[in-house]
């Protein structure tokens, strides 16, 4: 390479050009925010990552890949439904919970540890932009992992049948409640999982806390809806964040989530569905709130 | 130019703690450094410069722009290496350095650009594609450093650069400053509790202590008034202090040695000849720079008594 330019240049002498000033472009807070975005959604999967962090994830994905393929298989072959695109995400409640307990360390734990906190907010990034950024990704995370098996079963119902408009039809508008059901999930979710995981930079610790808060809660649960009260019995699900998505499900998409009409469901709010939104919507806000404080002390520091 | 300029700057924690009182400098283009003892203020300052922390009460003025008010405009054009550990053990240092080019705003191709170049300008080649676990203590320092000047930032606040290295680490890492301040085209902040070691490659030194300013000027006019000679001869010691005083020198003897300030080159000359007509063994003589740390001592004692 030296000699090429030594040869080409008549002087014959080569300069080290050294240091040279950029002059282009910067891009605004938009870009940023995307780029951290694009940046932390990736790392949720282990994408740009070490082979060790790609295990979790992916482990958890084939999973529950592989039980939309099942469940599309087992749908041709036996003629009825195992469970309704909705359903799909009770059915895979435990795999979303350790899969935000390894994720949400991944995205907020680490950066508190390793201390790269200063770095990012000594840049044109406020400490909302750093939140929002990480919240979306952990909750589109979650959202995809629920919303791409029902994509693959809905693909393999439509194409394995003759494709009538009313059978695809049919098949799109069952699944549209099925996709608004795991986004009402990956926002509750996410953000609880979130607020648990800024609170350490332990991600050990973290992730306990996170199992911690989603399943010491259902014993609550179980408690309150034994109580001699018909109110209390119905309120019992706000206890606990997978109570209280189920029944938001059951407040709005009652018709997808109870396909047996002789079968209860496991769960009786009773007239309280749109307590139960109005809970959800309070948590999610009460959550982004408590990480924009947190935030805010963090940068300060 | 007027990089930073406060005006009586005072930061206070719960109305308790004060890390900074009644702060006014002024400091110029180039390199500058802040050196104080641990919890004079320096971080303090720095966090308030990147508009990080809101002041108490006075005005501070970066590059222009007020960082209460803006705070992003501010950061866009400042590059901050912090003291401590803040780099991902998981990641490459080019990986880690092209992410923050672009949380600085940099396109995604000029990102990755500007992260190799800078990182070949902190003298990291081959090994920017490693894990920074594995990097020793000078080379994760580099990293901190490339990651600062990433987005070409006009200034750069270094909080102490040389902490946990080695002599010569120090030296590399101190010399790569000086590159900086005057190669790079960009005003340079240097905090350091280590007063000796920057004052070498600093055009100018701030001085705090308990969050107060003990005395900012520039190093060339600290040294060079107080600059001393020292002269010694073998013998005819006497001799030659009354001959010097003759002269109107202010002649002290310490030990074996006179110490005669320099007013200006004409001293040089007059001891060489006073020392020629006594015909005197001359054994040494020597320009006693003075440290600036020593100036600051006499200061202190100073205002103390």
């Amino acid at each position: 390479m030296r000699a090429e330019t030594g040869a080409s240049a008549p002087a014959g002498v080569i300069h080290d050009i050294g240091y040279q000033r950029y002059r282009g472009i910067r891009l605004g807070r938009r870009y940023v925010f995307g780029a951290l975005y694009a940046h932390a959604l990736r790392t949720a999967f282990g994408l740009g990552r070490t082979a060790k962090a790609k295990i979790f994830p992916w482990l958890i994905v084939t999973i529950v890949g592989a039980v939309a393929v099942g469940a599309a298989m087992g749908h041709q072959l036996i003629g009825h439904r195992l469970f309704t695109y909705a359903e799909f995400a009770d059915v895979m409640s435990w795999l979303v919970f350790f899969f935000v307990a390894a994720v949400a360390p991944e995205l907020v734990s680490r950066d508190l540890r390793s201390g790269v906190l200063p770095l990012y907010f000594s840049r044109p990034l406020p400490h909302t932009d750093y939140v929002v950024a990480k919240l979306a990704a952990l909750a589109t995370a979650v959202w995809v992992l629920l919303g791409g098996p029902q994509l693959l079963m809905f693909s393999v119902a439509v194409f394995s049948t003759d494709l009538t408009p009313r059978v695809v039809w049919r098949e799109f508008t069952d699944l549209l409640p099925g996709l608004a059901y795991a986004a009402v999930w990956a926002l509750l979710f996410a953000s609880v999982g979130l607020l648990v995981a800024s609170s350490t930079g332990r991600r050990a610790f973290a992730a306990g806390g996170i199992v911690a808060v989603f399943l010491m809660t259902t014993p609550i649960v179980g408690v309150l809806s034994v109580m001699p009260s018909e109110t209390i019995n119905a309120l019992a699900g706000l206890a606990a964040p997978l109570t209280l998505v189920q029944g938001v499900g059951l407040w709005l998409w009652r018709k997808w989530l109870v396909t047996n009409p002789d079968q209860q469901p496991a769960l009786d709010i009773g007239e309280f569905g749109p307590l139960y939104g109005l809970v959800t919507l309070m948590v999610i806000v009460a959550c982004v709130g408590l990480l924009l404080a947190r935030y805010r002390k963090v940068a300060a520091q | 130019m007027t990089i930073i300029a406060t005006d009586a700057l005072t930061k206070t924690y719960g109305g308790r703690v004060t890390a900074l009182s009644d702060l006014t400098v002024a400091v110029p283009a180039g390199i500058v450094g802040l050196v104080g003892a641990n919890g004079a203020g320096k971080s303090t300052f720095i966090k308030i410069l990147m508009g990080l922390l809101t002041p108490t009460s006075g005005r501070v003025r970066v590059l222009g722009l007020d960082p209460t008010t803006e705070a992003a405009a501010v950061r866009a054009r400042v590059g901050y290496m912090p003291e401590h550990d803040c780099l991902p053990p998981d990641l490459s240092a080019a990986e880690f350095v092209t992410h923050l080019g672009r949380i600085s705003g940099l396109p995604r191709t000029v990102a990755r650009e500007r992260a190799s170049e800078v990182l070949r300008h902190v003298g990291l080649y081959e090994e920017r594609y490693r894990q920074i676990g594995g990097y020793s203590t000078g080379m994760k320092q580099r990293v901190k450093l490339a990651q600062a000047l990433v987005h070409d930032p006009d200034l750069l606040l270094l909080d102490e650069p040389t902490n946990g290295l080695d002599p010569a680490g120090r030296d590399a890492m101190l010399t790569l400053i000086h590159r900086i301040g005057t190669e790079f085209g960009m005003s340079v902040l240097v905090c350091s509790h280590l007063l000796g070691e920057i004052e070498r490659i600093c055009d100018m030194v701030v001085a705090i202590d308990g969050g107060r300013l003990l005395r900012a000027d520039r190093v060339d006019a600290m040294t060079t008034v107080t600059d001393v000679l020292a002269v010694e001869v073998s013998e005819g010691t006497e001799a030659l202090a009354a001959r010097l005083a003759a002269l109107r020198l202010p002649v002290t003897r310490e030990g074996r040695q006179l110490l005669v300030p320099v007013a200006n080159e004409w001293t040089y000359d007059a001891i060489l000849r006073a020392v020629a007509d006594l015909d005197l063994p001359l054994h040494r003589l020597d320009h006693q720079r003075h440290r600036v740390a020593e100036l600051f001592a006499q200061r202190e004692i100073d205002s103390a008594s």
